[in-house]
């Protein structure tokens, strides 16, 4: 089985490699960048643990193959917060809000927020919840993770409340 | 890395895809967006020697009308159907069963033609599909030819496409006059595939009598199902004397392969599946009649 060629810009930073072309986007990511902060959790589409931003949309990095990432701009988690470590808004409101337990869903969950505040600056409360919907927190520290948002999502919008 | 080993193709014509499917044949698999096809690869339910991915064919991108119809390209993301004006206005219950599908992320990726070429009977495309009599367009190497919904699914995730045929198009009729539509889905979980499911179009006439109408049934069957008996009964009737709740039932007779599983048992599904006709009925006629 040949390997394939993968050019990707990952965080701002081009990447060039070789793979077998059934290397997932997430095994990429976590193997050859040795960006371990995408976390794979169920490995088939479920869990949402290893959401990263590819060209922009959030998409779940182990239901996409490398190859198929060919050309494209990947954001992780580890390109969220700006290059002096100061946390982005999302991050920050997961922190103030107790948003994490164990963490290992985090990255999804920050990743997923992201691009929903993005698309939609005043989300309905239900809209949050339906938004979060695609991610599973094993900790079931789902009312941190809701509370979060809704700050960040309040935070982007100068303070104003919903 | 959970799948096994295959050879990867990406043509960026559908000439291209069509030659290397007459080549390869039953050894390969078109990957669309792969939100059904990576997870069973990754699972190993499912095993092919070559992949070929459409996702770089621009020709299979767009949302236009033509011919009185809406024709969607297969490798449109269920993400673009969502925010498009032109669905909404032109074939609503297009526009209403998308944001039922998975989640965000995987609408994002999953694709118009990949859910329909799937054919899960527990999935929305597939049963909008049946449920408006919509055509798939599918090629070749030998050509071109359309298949009409009700002759499309053939089992579970199976269609009555060749190994050699992409899925390339899909018209869905763009229905006129007092219309209404409807999807009401009972799922345990929300983005999870519903236990069972229902899809109503209905247009009355200017005595609000029925003058069309079509029920689709999701998740009641080996494929996507229509209730054509009880669509028979009500057609020509006036909507104000149609029980939602008789239609209801009416759908669910002679619903052959209804799943029994651990997520259900078969009756239990028959009746939350005469239950979503019902609140779905009501919905449709109601919008109808305010058209």
């Amino acid at each position: 089985m040949a390997d394939v060629p993968v050019h990707v810009t990952v965080n701002g930073r081009s990447r060039a490699e070789t793979v077998e072309p059934r290397v997932t986007l997430a095994d990429f990511l976590r193997d050859r960048c040795r960006l371990t902060g995408t976390h794979l959790g169920c490995e088939h589409g479920v869990c949402g643990a290893c959401t990263v931003l590819v060209d922009g949309t959030a998409v779940r990095s182990c239901l996409m193959f490398a190859v198929q990432a060919d050309g494209a701009d990947v954001t992780t988690i580890e390109g969220v917060a700006s290059p002096d470590g100061d946390l982005s808004a999302v991050q920050a409101a997961f922190r103030d809000c107790h948003g994490l337990q164990c963490g290992f869903c985090t990255p999804g969950f920050v990743m997923s927020a992201t691009a929903f505040l993005r698309d939609h600056p005043s989300p309905t409360d239900e809209e949050i919840r339906d938004a979060l919907a695609g991610t599973l927190c094993r900790c079931t520290g789902y009312q941190g993770i809701l509370r979060a948002v809704r700050q960040a999502a309040d935070a982007a919008r100068g303070g104003e409340q919903s | 890395m959970k799948p096994a080993p295959f050879e990867y193709h990406a043509p960026d014509t559908i000439v291209a895809a069509a030659s290397l499917l007459g080549e390869l044949g039953e050894d390969a698999k078109v990957l669309a967006g792969g939100q059904s096809l990576v997870p069973m690869l990754a699972l190993r339910l499912a095993v092919f020697e070559h992949l070929i991915d459409v996702g770089r064919i621009a020709e299979l991108q767009g949302i236009e009308r033509r011919d009185g119809a809406l024709w969607v390209g297969a490798g449109t993301t269920q993400a673009s159907l969502e925010v498009s004006t032109d669905v909404m206005s032109t074939v609503p219950l297009l526009a209403m069963v998308t944001p039922l599908i998975g989640h965000f992320q995987i609408r994002n990726r999953g694709t118009v033609g990949g859910s329909i070429a799937h054919a899960d009977p527990a999935a929305e495309y597939p049963a909008v599909a049946l449920t408006l009599d919509a055509t798939m367009q599918v090629v070749s190497a030998q050509g071109t030819r359309t298949i009409a919904a009700r002759d499309f699914f053939d089992g579970l995730w199976t269609t009555t496409m060749q190994a050699d045929e992409l899925l390339v198009g899909v018209s869905f009729p763009i229905w006129d006059g007092r219309r209404g539509f409807a999807v009401e889905e009972f799922a345990r979980r929300q983005g999870d595939f519903a236990i069972a499911g229902a899809t109503v179009g209905v247009v009355l006439d200017d005595a609000d009598r029925v003058r069309r109408c079509a029920i689709g049934l999701i998740g009641l069957g080996s494929t996507p199902e229509r209730a054509a008996q009880a669509e028979g009964e009500v057609t020509g009737r006036a909507i104000a004397e149609i029980d939602p709740d008789a239609v209801g039932r009416l759908a669910m007779a002679g619903l052959e392969s209804v799943p029994d599983d651990l997520h259900g048992s078969g009756e239990f599904r028959t009746r939350v599946g005469a239950a979503m006709v019902a609140r779905a009925w009501t919905t449709a006629s109601a919008e109808a009649r305010r058209g």
